[in-house]
């Protein structure tokens, strides 16, 4: 028995761990020890599957013994265990800025208790999700997860949460039958649902119906990657959920979703037949995206604007699909699920910080709390794309290998991928100058507590002559201590420290990431993998 | 293969019904859509399995290709399982919106609203700001110019 036998525990670990707190549920700290201990197993089991595929093999788990195309089979490759091991490590870091939060609100006998249960199982689906190797194992795994975030965004019933919700779950419905659908048309044109089987058989059906299979598949990943103009559910519901589970949704979901189109477009429909639609659709994401980041007041509703916005990005590197944009598009999507991800953790902070995360009712918030604009501003600065910052060099790959395609289309959306980095940054110098930056007494709506606080603050350091810096700077972090636990803002540090080691190992990293992409493109070592020759 | 007409067209009519009703704005309406839409897609899976055979259940007296298929109906069995579960889960959820918010409808974000109604003049970047002229400032932080005391 060889150690990628053990990958299906990737998916078991935390199923088994949703119905062990489900059995612990009067007890929130044995479903906190659970959830933890099940995360950090997964991750170590990952850490050895990226480890397992470093230098591009590819592995094909059948399970219970029944071979493909006849049994259900799990497929390791670089992408996947690259997926796997950022998404776990996402979800520890939201996982303990929850805990951290709970602890401090004393939600020790709270009523919800459903949510360790939830977070693993989404977890379990998304890893099921990024390991199968049919079409119906993945629309399970897409189920499991979708399932498991309905009851998260609808945490604790508010009304609010129950508009946005609804809106989510008949979204992701429409779309999980649109992905049906497909199945079912794919089933009855080739008689096989497993990939590999199907990368060959879709090869030999007449270009007509490959077209509608194809763009089938499209739509319904397009719905749960939030492709404009598939993506306005997502601002929609998004930001009304608790502040981690908004951050795990941003992190995970719709990265499941362009994990499928990447696998549609190199495995099962590698000619690339609709590439032009994609670049266009790719550049309207991108520009359509950033401009409603721009009209929010609301800082995680322009999160969540930002977020599909530069979706668009990921679209454009699977349209050029040469072997360096394949690799850029998964280092960004490294970079997006890190970056996006703390970002919500931050507006987690703020929102807890000063009452409120709407931009017109902050200021001051640099003085106040120094630590939280370091975590804003890392993370920020990342997602505008400044170099040295993983998102610069995330972008730089994208655009180069544009470039080096050429085309005047693509030249567009190079031009549409600059106009949309650069209105990132607009976005983010606002988010700093009115919630950061300016003093809080000058916002519109003007926080009561953050002008006292910050008046109380100016007061201490004139009052304390030569010392009076150190003393503000004392009493700033007794303040920041009073509203924020030290737990959320590490668990967030950690996080930002993630996207900056993105940078730091970009060498290594892209070097594995361009190998995926040869591996991906070819699609042999996948199909070999699944269906040994003979 | 050969394939039965009057389940696809029976398909076609139940996925038309079912998308109209998921475009009504009432929620006990796009609930009904979503089980004729996973009733629908069902019978599309079924049909894809082929012609109507034996049942799936190994004999050595009949030749394989007298089985119906069994995969598909593996397949509609795992789906009608998730439509139940999200249709009891919309269910409640509708419920719970009928008991906050006496509503049965499909309501507006109201952040949407305001942003669409915001007037494109900003405060915080298109007020005008005053010139600094000088660099010396009074006891209260007011800028002294020339000329003025």
């Amino acid at each position: 028995m060889d150690f990628m036998s053990l990958s299906p525990l990737a998916v078991i670990l935390p199923i088994l761990g949703a119905g062990a707190t489900f059995v612990v549920r009067r007890k929130v700290r044995w479903q906190r020890i659970i959830t933890i201990g099940v995360l950090c197993l997964t991750m170590l089991l990952e850490i050895g599957m990226v480890a397992a595929t470093w230098n591009g093999q590819t592995y094909a788990i059948s399970i219970a013994g029944w071979d493909a195309p006849f049994g259900i089979a799990l497929v390791v490759d670089g992408f996947s265990a690259f997926m796997l091991l950022i998404s776990t490590i996402v979800s520890l870091a939201v996982l303990l800025f929850a805990t951290s939060q709970g602890l401090a609100d004393g939600d020790e006998h709270g009523p919800v208790s459903i949510f360790h249960p939830a977070y693993l199982i989404l977890l379990a689906g998304v890893s099921n999700a990024f390991m199968a190797a049919d079409l119906f194992n993945l629309y399970v795994g897409f189920e499991i997860f979708l399932t498991a975030s309905y009851v998260l965004l609808t945490l604790g019933g508010t009304a609010e949460r129950i508009r946005s919700g609804i809106t989510y779950v008949v979204v992701s419905v429409v779309s999980s039958i649109l992905f049906l659908t497909a199945i079912a048309l794919i089933y009855a044109a080739t008689g096989t649902v497993n990939m590999a089987d199907l990368s060959v058989k879709l090869g030999e059906l007449d270009a007509g119906t490959q077209l509608i299979l194809h763009s089938f598949l499209l739509i319904a990943f397009g719905i749960k990657a939030a492709v404009f103009p598939l993506s306005l559910w997502l601002p929609d519901s998004y930001p009304t959920a608790p502040a981690p589970v908004t951050a795990v949704f941003a992190g995970l979901l719709t990265k499941v979703g362009v994990y499928a189109i990447v696998r549609t477009e190199t495995l099962l429909f590698p000619e690339g037949r609709v590439n032009s639609a994609l670049l266009i659709v790719a550049a309207a994401t991108m520009v359509i995206g950033i401009f409603g980041a721009l009209a929010q007041a609301d800082f995680k509703r322009m999160l969540s604007f930002t977020l599909t916005s530069h979706i668009g990005y990921l679209i454009f590197g699977i349209a050029v699909g040469t072997e360096v944009a394949m690799a850029a598009t998964i280092y960004y999507v490294g970079h997006h699920i890190i970056v996006q991800t703390s970002l919500f953790m931050v507006a987690g902070l703020i929102e807890r910080r000063a009452g409120s995360a709407n931009l017109t009712e902050l200021g001051s918030l640099a003085k106040l709390s120094p630590a939280l604009a370091i975590l804003f501003f890392i993370p920020a600065i990342n997602l505008g794309g400044i170099p040295p910052f993983s998102g610069f060099m995330g972008k730089f790959g994208l655009l180069h290998a544009a470039a080096e395609q050429g085309g005047v289309l693509t030249w567009l959306v190079i031009a549409a991928g600059l106009l949309t980095s650069l209105l990132t940054l607009l976005a983010i110098v606002r988010v700093w100058a009115r919630a950061f930056w300016r003093r809080a007494a000058d916002a519109e709506n003007p926080t009561e507590t953050l002008v006292a606080e910050s008046k109380e603050l100016t007061s201490v350091v004139q009052a304390g002559g030569n010392s009076g810096p150190l003393l503000g700077a004392k009493l700033a972090r007794r303040m920041e201590a009073g509203h924020l636990p030290w737990g959320m803002r590490y668990s967030t540090g950690v996080l930002v420290a993630a996207g900056i080691a993105l940078t730091v190992f970009a060498g290594p990293l892209f070097a594995f990431c361009q190998r995926v992409a040869v591996e991906l493109l070819a699609r042999e070592p996948y199909i070999t993998a699944v269906l040994p020759p003979g | 293969m050969s394939v039965n007409i009057t389940f696809l067209a029976i398909t076609g009519v139940l996925l038309a019904v079912g998308y109209y009703l998921v475009l009504e704005r009432t929620l006990t309406r796009v609930l009904l859509g979503i089980v004729v839409l996973g009733n629908a897609v069902n019978l599309l899976i079924l049909t894809a399995g082929g012609r109507m055979g034996q049942a799936p259940l190994f004999s050595p007296e009949v030749a394989p290709d007298e089985y119906s298929d069994p995969l598909p109906q593996a397949l509609i069995l795992t789906a009608i399982v998730i439509t139940f579960a999200v249709t009891a889960f919309l269910l409640a959820m509708i419920y719970r919106s009928w008991s906050l918010t006496n509503a049965d409808t499909v309501r507006d974000d109201e952040e949407d609203i305001r942003v669409s109604q915001a007037s494109a003049y900003d405060e915080e970047e298109d007020a005008p700001v005053e010139e600094d002229t000088t660099e010396f400032v009074d006891e209260e932080g007011r800028p002294i110019r020339e000329g003025e005391e």
